[in-house]
């Protein structure tokens, strides 16, 4: 199947389709988080960008920062991953706030507090899941989440080559939410196949 | 010091002593270096991908572990390396995430690594050492004035092969 969408040659219309994707998926999620946590988190304006992979780490602040990253593959009428991303020192804060230990403590991760932090991510993404479900009328079912503690380059190598083996770009739906005062700073990334952005366009009468 | 030469996911380059080459957060991807130690002439290639015959997007061949071998050496050759004076040494192939045992999308580390070790095999390159495999993700980097590649992971000490 040949996708409608030329990836070089993305047209406005579609692009606004995206961010307005991203908004209301990270919107959704960013709720999730803030109820979670009990106060109140910022989402900045999702973007959508269209990347080579050379580029890809930069976006979340080097191929060599220290993140927390959970990945879900998609699967039913999308196919594709969705990665849920947290700057090491954030996620470290969610946690100490989630298990009520000193907002200071910085050590090594737990066994406990990796399970607090999956659930967390299986939470937040099934909440951006969920809400674009209903947008599209899709039926979207998702992976048991997987995580990995490591550089973002690395990580983000993941979904980079389930792109690379239909493009030498990747679009992605990106939106970075964070807490002025206590720094929880993040991002979710939508990556789905060249044909599931024809299904989402599709579902919404475009 | 001479300069520090960056190649980015899907890229490549070479470079001459006394500057150096690195690549930063191979996961899955395989860091694979190319070295003349007597013309101390060194490239790298960020490989993606195992096959570029299984793939119709094939134009970008740094991506693959078959046609950036092939370029790498090319440019090497053009550049003055010696054929018979090439060795190799590569890193990454990592399983960034633990998964059911049958879900061939995450098992792409490994496949990327023995695709390259046979690449290396048919163009009769010897592979001195390698640093493959486990779950983590590594920043490379080689420096062709004395052959030595070295790798950095989070929490681990700093090796050098």
């Amino acid at each position: 199947m040949v996708s409608k969408i030329d990836l070089d040659h993305i047209e406005m219309m579609q692009y606004d389709v995206l961010k307005e994707i991203g908004n209301i998926g990270a919107g959704n999620a960013t709720t999730a988080l803030s109820m979670l946590i009990n106060a109140k988190v910022d989402m900045k304006v999702p973007k959508v960008e269209l990347l080579e992979f050379r580029e890809l780490a930069d976006i979340v602040g080097g191929a060599e920062s220290l993140v927390v990253g959970i990945l879900i593959t998609l699967e039913g009428d999308i196919h594709g991953m969705m990665m849920f991303m947290l700057e090491k020192m954030s996620a470290h804060h969610l946690v100490n706030i989630l298990m009520g230990k000193n907002i200071d403590n910085f050590e090594e991760f737990t066994e406990m507090d990796l399970s607090a932090l999956m659930e967390i991510g299986n939470i937040i993404s099934g909440a951006y899941l969920s809400s674009l479900s209903q947008l599209t009328k899709l039926f979207i079912s998702s992976s048991v989440p997987l995580m990995s503690i490591d550089m973002a380059g690395a990580i983000l190598s993941v979904p980079a080559i389930e792109f690379s083996k239909v493009g030498d770009k990747a679009l992605l739906i990106q939106s970075q939410f964070g807490e002025n005062d206590t720094e929880v700073n993040g991002y979710f990334i939508l990556i789905p196949t060249l044909e599931s952005y024809d299904e989402i366009m599709k579902s919404l009468g475009l | 010091m001479g300069e520090m030469i960056r190649v980015g996911m899907a890229d490549l380059n070479i470079c001459n002593s006394p500057n150096a080459i690195t690549t930063l957060g191979l996961g899955s991807c395989v860091g694979i270096i190319l070295y003349d130690p007597i013309k101390k002439l060194a490239g790298l290639a960020h490989i993606m991908l195992p096959d570029s015959t299984k793939v119709k997007m094939n134009e970008n061949k740094a991506k693959f572990a078959d046609t950036g071998t092939d370029l790498l050496l090319d440019l090497l050759l053009k550049a003055g390396a010696g054929k018979s004076n090439i060795v190799a040494k590569i890193a990454g192939g990592a399983q960034m995430f633990a998964f059911s045992s049958n879900n061939d999308m995450l098992r792409i580390g490994e496949r990327n690594v023995e695709a390259t070790k046979e690449k290396l095999k048919l163009l009769g390159i010897r592979l001195l050492a390698q640093d493959t495999g486990l779950n983590y993700g590594r920043t490379i980097e080689f420096y062709p004035e004395t052959g030595e590649l070295v790798i950095k992971a989070v929490g681990k000490e700093k090796k050098i092969i």
